[in-house]
């Protein structure tokens, strides 16, 4: 029979285990980030460092961009036709390295993941319509988010990382059908993506859809007026998706604000506008790019709500302040640079649609006073 | 008695128990068992029971019960009943208030915050009338009515979270759920959504009192574990009776910071500290979203929180191009992806 002191120092083990549970032991390293005393700084485990990824080098050298143009060699091209049949090939040969490598499994290696192996231009597979919209995506990206994205720009990899569908996702989660059971009103689960807080979980479908409203509960006045109805809830749901821009990007909180006035940016660091454009760009890319293709998806494809994969932050970042470690990686495919003359048909309208664009996609953000 | 005791070399008697005075009034008749613990002699005494019980306290308990257990089921069935799931995550499960659509109607369903409406009633019910019971048996003991108050204070802290704040802004969903993880995440949600409430002067006096019990409360216990061995333990007889452990205590303090509190003083310091943390307490939550949208702008109004540099950073959705002036041309898009493709793809999405 145990004794009672040790049962007292087995006892005392168990609640110190207990406790300390959610510690992370070893060093840290702090850097500070603004103004002393201010509390703002970045804390980082040594021990842990997450791996920005490797970045896959050109198929082969990007050739000049002269001969014939690849809409004139091939049928059916609608998005690269203005693009030299020569660098047409290099990026597909990319675009097949990044998305359905020799190493991926068979259904999902090779060109044929896209092509009718009898006639390339055929569009009867889905992913081949697919394919083709996240190249605009990418283009739109690219030209109309450098507030975001910067020269280093994007590309396939950025999100996909050598597999058919990137790493993070995400889906509509599944409305409350107002029982008991089960039911944990989209909260209180122990989850990754809000830090293992009890907030709620599937604030993708709040915050990063065309039409979201803001990530602001704070009022803008001392006393309360009929502006701000927003409840305690509503800032349960933005400190959630908070905790998404976090944890994707691994930094804390002060990495853009200054935690004594979360709303204010005369008090907050440059990258919280830089977090603003890359808001409008994922609402922009998931509203106008993705969730359209609902219907061109198979169900294997899609979240049980019937709705694509979409992005957030995670999707590209994947835990780095830069994603792939700020590798300048876009600079060699230039065909996904900038958006494509929209018809080769009536070349006259190309720039004017990028420009409007250019103008359009972080405008209609503004309208919605995100 | 003169010996040196303490919590070693403390004397355990044992007898008949002390069965304590007579009822003075109607008071129900006390539960005569009685038990001696060697162990909880090293605590506290060593005497276990007799126990009053009486109407009020069973009712309280009845009623606690009860939404201890309706918490309990809510969380199971939120995991469809399963133990494992349950106990895995019981630190994250809640019950959660109705949200903000249904106001602070009186008349939710069950699935929707009615239970949590129902719990907190009876969760309410059971305070109030356990501090109806603390108040009833120190009258009947003869005792003043400190306990009760002091209670009352802490009570008022809950009734503002839970109802009186919920009531005056008119919806539920502003209360506490019911979970560990949940009511922490909500604190510090509430103190975002009202832009910081350390910047709420009534928090800090709240929390300086909080600190200021701590402080008391440690120095009160280390002055008089120190007189032990001069009887100061005894500090009842110390009071009507000054010995040499107060005049030990009392010049220790005023050597050391030129003041001391009596043996009487000390515990109305105590008191009031304590009782003081919830009341201010609640009066800060109270006039959170009511009195006070934003507690950082409120702060930087009346010079309450310093101002530091501009970082420079603008709004940027306050610098984009109008959305009437942009255009928006259809034709960007080569193919609607909406429509279905030329070719039918296998299979159509829900």
């Amino acid at each position: 029979m145990l004794s009672l002191s040790k049962l007292t120092a087995l006892g005392a083990l168990a609640i110190a285990s207990v406790t300390l549970a959610g510690c992370e032991f070893g060093p840290k390293e702090t850097q500070q980030t603004g103004y002393r005393g201010t509390g703002i700084v970045q804390i980082t485990d040594p021990q842990n460092v997450v791996s920005p990824g490797q970045v896959p080098p050109p198929p082969y050298e990007l050739p000049a961009p002269s001969g014939p143009k690849a809409g004139e060699v091939y049928q059916n091209v609608k998005v690269l036709a203005n693009v030299s049949q020569e660098e047409f090939d290099y990026t597909m040969a990319a675009i097949t390295q990044w998305i359905v490598p020799a190493d991926a499994p068979a259904e999902e290696a090779g060109c044929n993941y896209c092509h009718n192996a009898e006639n390339l231009a055929d569009d009867s597979k889905y992913t081949k319509v697919v394919a083709r919209r996240m190249i605009q995506m990418t283009q739109n990206i690219n030209q109309n988010y450098s507030d975001h994205v910067k020269q280093t720009g994007v590309t396939c990899y950025t999100c996909h990382r050598g597999a058919a569908v990137p790493k993070y996702v995400w889906t509509d989660p599944k409305p409350s059908d107002g029982r008991l059971m089960g039911n944990k009103r989209g909260q209180n689960t122990p989850d990754q993506s809000v830090g293992y807080a009890s907030l709620p979980v599937g604030t993708y479908a709040k915050y990063m859809r065309g039409n979201s409203g803001p990530a602001r509960v704070i009022s803008k006045t001392i006393h309360p007026t009929t502006a701000n109805r927003q409840s305690v809830k509503d800032a349960e749901g933005n400190y959630a998706i908070m905790m998404h821009l976090s944890q994707s990007l691994g930094v804390n909180c002060t990495y853009c604000h200054n935690s004594r006035s979360f709303a204010r940016w005369e008090q907050s660091s440059p990258q919280r506008a830089l977090a603003w454009y890359g808001l409008q760009m994922v609402k922009n890319t998931n509203e106008e790019y993705i969730h359209p293709l609902a219907s061109v998806f198979p169900a294997k494809r899609l979240g049980p709500q019937g709705d694509p994969y979409k992005t957030n932050c995670a999707t590209c970042h994947q835990m780095q302040r830069k994603p792939l470690g700020g590798a300048q990686m876009a600079k060699d495919y230039p065909a996904l640079r900038t958006v494509s003359a929209a018809a080769p048909a009536v070349p006259g309208a190309a720039s004017a649609t990028g420009a409007a664009a250019a103008a359009a996609a972080p405008a209609a953000a503004a309208a919605a006073g995100n | 008695m003169a010996s040196y005791q303490n919590i070693f070399t403390q004397v355990q008697l044992r007898g008949h128990p002390e069965m304590g005075m007579p009822h003075k009034d109607g008071s129900d008749p006390r539960i005569p068992v009685t038990a001696y613990s060697y162990w909880m002699g090293k605590f506290g005494q060593a005497q276990l029971g007799p126990l009053y019980l009486g109407k009020l306290g069973l009712a309280s308990l009845l009623m606690g019960s009860l939404a201890f257990v309706i918490i309990g089921l809510n969380m199971m069935a939120s995991v469809n009943w399963n133990p494992n799931v349950f106990l895995k995550e019981l630190f994250w499960l809640a019950l959660e208030p109705p949200g903000p659509e249904w106001g602070f109607s009186p008349m939710v369903p069950l699935a929707e915050g009615g239970w949590w409406i129902i719990t907190g009633f009876l969760l309410t019910a059971s305070v109030l009338l356990w501090w109806l019971r603390t108040y009833r048996r120190a009258k009947a003991l003869g005792m003043g009515t400190h306990i009760a108050w002091a209670f009352a204070s802490a009570i008022w802290l809950y009734l503002v979270l839970g109802f009186i704040r919920p009531a005056l802004l008119g919806s539920w969903s502003e209360a506490v759920p019911f979970g560990i993880f949940p009511h922490l995440d909500w604190t510090a949600a509430f103190s975002i959504r009202y832009g910081n409430l350390f910047y709420n002067p009534f928090h800090a006096l709240s929390i300086a009192f909080l600190y200021g019990s701590t402080l008391l409360f440690a120095m009160h216990g280390a002055t008089i574990l120190a007189v032990g061995r001069y009887g100061g333990e005894r500090e009842i007889e110390q009071i009507y009776d000054r010995g040499t452990a107060s005049e030990r205590a009392g010049l220790f303090w005023r050597w050391t910071m030129g003041f001391n509190a009596t043996m009487e003083s000390i515990h109305r310091w105590a008191w009031w500290f304590a009782v003081l943390t919830t009341l201010t307490g609640g009066i800060g939550i109270l006039l959170t979203g009511t009195v006070v949208d934003n507690w950082y702008l409120w702060a930087q109004e009346h010079n309450f929180a310093p101002a530091y540099p501009d970082t420079g950073v603008v709004d940027p959705s306050t610098t984009l191009i109008a959305p009437s002036e942009a255009v928006i041309d259809p034709n960007q898009m080569v193919e609607d992806p909406g429509a279905p493709p030329a070719a039918p793809s296998q299979t159509q999405g829900s």
